[in-house]
């Protein structure tokens, strides 16, 4: 039964009047246009420039750009794919001391902002830093013109940054796929007479590609719009470009061209992923999975397994955190005033609100779409994802505009009727950082969401329309419970990403407002770690424990439909 | 259910964050400055007065914040690091006019808007950095001669589209002219010693590395390492220079205030900029932050004092805001952050 005929019915069956107004559509309708303006406001500025400097970008620094992201976000697909690939394998198909942690603690970096990793890297590998420190006392060396070492702030040494605390996005995405298939299909391709390599390569790659797929994609999405790090290491990327172009230079229409050529390598992004997922194939057809067997390591192979798996956890998390640590006693005292713990509450209660907002809002277009199956509603709702993939600092200026229109209307209303001024009811209140951690991670919620929806059968909803549910009944009744997990993961994803946001929090924010993030970014943006380091570890801390708990709950779910972008 | 529950949101939050309009003891500060390094003058303004400041703090965009609120902007004074951004704030015509005899009596002609549309609170110098080991003392005493073939592969310097790298170059605009600023920085760039990265310490202490013999950053970061254990080493390596420009003297900047166009507490806010130039304020800039304070009549911190006088540019800063748009374009076209390589 199709959408369209569902409503008939409904209609006839209540008999009351014919045309009903349909609050979900109009719903649907409503928040995907408040949530595209931001992304609205910068498209208006890029093609109604004051003035065109295009030209200029285009004959001078912008083919730099292009290129450089385009080499940067190679480089970190190519390093994601390998290390979140071969972990989620060995840990699933293969077992080794160690493996029921690793299961976990290879999440770990998730919780680690890119930037602070770059600061920690910088610390630990420039001239100054211990390792560099010990080769001169061992060599004999003096200057930096006697040897050669790798230059950390680097194209390379930003791609080695970003893998390592973007892959867990892939190894998640690629273990849960292994997980499901892990049973039947691994071992009928065994039984084939397949080696426990050719059944890898022939049987569960080729399943798990869609969820690879979305992972490199969100792993992509991020890399897109990261300013700290590359700004950090002097990679000439588009977002640093913008930013200049934008923010220093004060031109506001050629910042927001090159937000377009972003949002271009967006739109190229989501539909390559639209693509993989389509291209689906196979399908295990068995309902529950059995308990997977594992190829037992031994020897040689169970050292390099051990390896492979900890060196990712050593090098995105416990080498910066505890580098962390030992700044962080060594300087409390600087770090830790009295603005520190309203800081860390107001971090948490933040985030927290905004991952409530932002799945409910998802769960809303998602439920939306599934009962309208419109295809304007549809491409609506990803059109209003896009936020995800702008760089926090336009966001922030594409929700400062909108935003100061509608307060300065109302207030202008006000006075001209009443004679009284309202002022400013949302600029400039946790309300404009809420609605900015909203647009941003919309997609997160909406794509997870409507990823979860469609393993619900519709003959559920079928069946408790029948039982005279309102689609409304039906939702909290019937799929909320079926796609608990699938929220829950949401949710957490987004909590943790508001955590570190920082560009949109500092514009948006209240007078006298710090989160943690601005608060670690005051002494950060002076390149001076060791006073940062409680803040950055505390942003850490608070992200570990949602992300274990995600660890758990995405084992359980079905993984590519379980998570997905848009 | 959504709209009910973001409603509820926004009953609780606005009370507690609602952008306060006029009250009485209050003043509204946005500031490109760090809160810490102005939370100190902030403090001592209340304690003397009663009047409560409160501040947002963004590194970038509280002009576009300004813009978008409109008439309704809760903004008493903006601060800011460079003159750039003050000139940004006049231009766009969100800046006021204000004379009062203290500010005009503390402020010298030259470091503030003939219409009191802006003042200078502190004065930074744009000096050069060399090597103790590898740089004579004296082998060069200009910006021009940082464009000059044998320092090739032996300077450092943060990003060309660096405020204050583009202040410097709009100065060098301002004597020269486009064509030969070009040049010179194309000459600059040939002489790196690295693709130009982190902030200015980073360049000092790139001298002590020896990555390169010469830097060029902002004179209070030479006193911050100073008076920092870890970086005492990278200060020590470099001797100071005050540069001439075109002849003149050394390039300044200043860190400024603005009353904004619709500012709510216009009396407390003149209150604070009236504060801030007093002798007791910019005492407190000169020993907290080793910025030269923007009174004449003021000493320097005793560090900055021992450094000695040196003479500075002249070029008016209002001259150095204009000819901005025009640097950042030749700082792109040289490929300046690009680094050595040519391409």
């Amino acid at each position: 039964m199709t959408g369209l005929q569902a409503s008939a019915t409904d209609a006839r069956t209540r008999g009351t009047r014919r045309f009903r107004p349909d609050p979900w559509a109009a719903g649907a309708f409503v928040i995907t246009a408040i949530v595209a303006l931001p992304v609205l406001t910068v498209l208006a500025a890029a093609f109604f420039p004051t003035e065109n400097i295009w030209p200029h970008l285009w004959d001078t620094v912008l083919p730099g750009y292009i290129l450089a992201t385009l080499e940067l976000m190679a480089g970190v697909a190519a390093g994601t794919i390998l290390i979140g690939v071969s972990t989620a394998w060995l840990v699933t198909a293969c077992d080794f001391p160690g493996r029921r942690i690793f299961e976990w603690a290879l999440v770990l970096p998730l919780a680690m902002p890119a930037y602070v990793v770059a600061y920690v890297y910088t610390d630990i590998l420039e001239f100054a830093g211990p390792v560099q420190a010990l080769l001169r006392d061992i060599f004999g060396w003096r200057t930096a013109k006697d040897y050669w070492f790798p230059e950390i702030r680097s194209l390379g040494g930003a791609i080695v940054v970003m893998t390592m605390t973007l892959y867990p996005y892939v190894y998640l995405l690629t273990r849960s796929a292994f997980l499901e298939q892990s049973s039947g299909v691994g071992e009928a391709a065994r039984t084939l007479g397949c080696s426990p390599w050719a059944a890898f390569r022939r049987v569960s790659l080729p399943m798990a590609r869609p969820s690879i797929v979305v992972g490199v994609a969100l792993v992509l999405m991020e890399t897109l719009n990261d300013f700290g790090t590359v700004d950090f290491f002097a990679i000439q990327t588009l977002t640093t470009g913008m930013f200049n172009v934008w923010l220093v230079m004060n031109n506001t229409g050629g910042g927001a061209q090159i937000a377009v050529v972003m949002l271009i390598f967006v739109i190229f992004l989501l539909v390559a992923e639209r693509a993989a997922r389509r291209k689906r194939g196979y399908h295990d057809t068995s309902t529950r999975p059995r308990l997977p067997v594992r190829f037992v390591l031994r020897g040689g192979r169970k050292l390099l397994a051990v390896l492979v798996c900890a060196v990712p956890i050593l090098i995105g998390f416990i080498v910066p955190a505890g580098l962390l640590t030992s700044y962080a006693i060594e300087f409390y005292d600087v770090s830790l005033n009295n603005r520190f713990p309203q800081a860390a509450l107001n971090s948490i209660l933040l985030a927290a609100l905004a991952a409530v907002v932002a799945v409910m809002i998802g769960l809303f277009l998602a439920y939306a779409v599934r009962l309208r199956k419109s295809t304007l509603l549809r491409n609506l709702a990803r059109f209003a994802s896009l936020g995800y993939a702008v760089p926090g600092a336009v966001l922030a200026i594409g929700i400062l505009f909108p935003f100061g229109a509608f307060d300065n209307a109302v207030d202008g209303f006000m006075r001209t009727t009443f004679g009284i001024s309202t002022g400013l009811i949302l600029s400039g209140t946790i309300v404009a950082v809420l609605f900015a951690y909203v647009v941003r991670f919309l997609a997160l919620a909406y794509g997870t969401l409507e990823a979860g929806l469609g393993r619900v059968t519709p003959h559920m909803d079928d069946a408790a329309r029948t039982l005279n549910h309102g689609p409304a009944q039906a939702l909290i009744k019937v799929n909320l419970p079926i796609i608990r997990g699938s929220m829950l993961t949401a949710g957490i994803l987004i909590f943790v990403d508001c955590m570190k946001e920082l560009p949109a929090t500092l514009l948006l924010r209240p007078f006298n407002f710090d989160t943690l993030a601005t608060y670690v970014y005051q002494f950060a943006s002076d390149e001076l770690l060791e006073e940062c380091a409680l803040g950055a570890l505390t942003i850490v801390a608070a992200g570990i424990i949602p992300v274990i708990l995600l660890t758990r709950v995405m084992g359980r779910n079905r993984p590519d439909q379980e998570f997905s972008i848009t | 259910m959504k709209f009910r529950l973001l409603a509820a949101i926004a009953l609780i939050a606005a009370p507690m964050t609602m952008t306060t309009g006029a009250s009485a003891a209050e003043v509204n500060v946005y500031s490109y400055r760090q809160d810490t390094l102005v939370r100190p003058l902030f403090d001592a303004f209340t304690k003397e007065t009663g009047v409560k400041v409160n501040v947002v703090f963004a590194r970038s965009g509280l002009i576009k914040r300004m813009q978008a609120e409109g008439r309704n902007s809760p903004a008493d004074l903006v601060f800011t690091v460079d003159i750039a951004r003050l000139s940004d704030i006049v231009n766009a015509g969100l800046a006021q006019p204000v004379k009062t005899p203290a500010l005009e009596k503390a402020v010298p002609a030259e470091y503030r808007d003939p219409e009191g549309m802006w003042y200078g609170l502190t004065l930074r110098a744009r000096m050069i950095f060399t090597s103790k080991d590898r740089v004579e003392k004296g082998a060069i005493t200009s910006y021009e001669e940082l464009a000059d073939p044998k320092w090739r592969g032996k300077i450092c310097t943060r990003k060309g589209d660096h405020a204050y790298n583009i202040a410097l170059l709009s100065a060098y605009i301002g004597h020269y002219g486009e064509a030969k600023a070009t040049e010179w920085l194309k000459g600059v760039k040939a002489n790196l010693a690295r693709k130009p990265q982190g902030n200015d310490r980073a360049q000092v202490k790139a001298i002590m590395e020896g990555v390169c013999d010469i830097a060029i950053g902002n004179h209070y970061y030479m006193a911050l390492m100073l008076g920092n254990d870890k970086q005492k080493p990278w200060a020590a390596s470099a001797n100071l220079v005050f540069p001439t420009l075109a002849g003149e003297g050394t390039h300044m900047n200043v860190s400024g205030v603005m009353l904004t166009k619709h500012a709510p507490n216009r009396a407390n806010a003149v209150k604070l900029m009236e504060f801030l130039v007093s002798k007791k304020a910019q005492g407190i800039y000169a020993n907290v932050n080793n910025e030269y304070p923007i009174d004449p009549d003021v000493k320097a911190s005793p560090l900055l004092e021992s450094w000695g006088k040196f003479p500075r540019d002249t070029i008016a800063l209002d001259k150095i805001a204009d000819n901005r748009a025009a640097a950042l374009k030749i700082v792109n076209s040289v490929g300046y952050n690009d680094g050595p390589v040519t391409n």
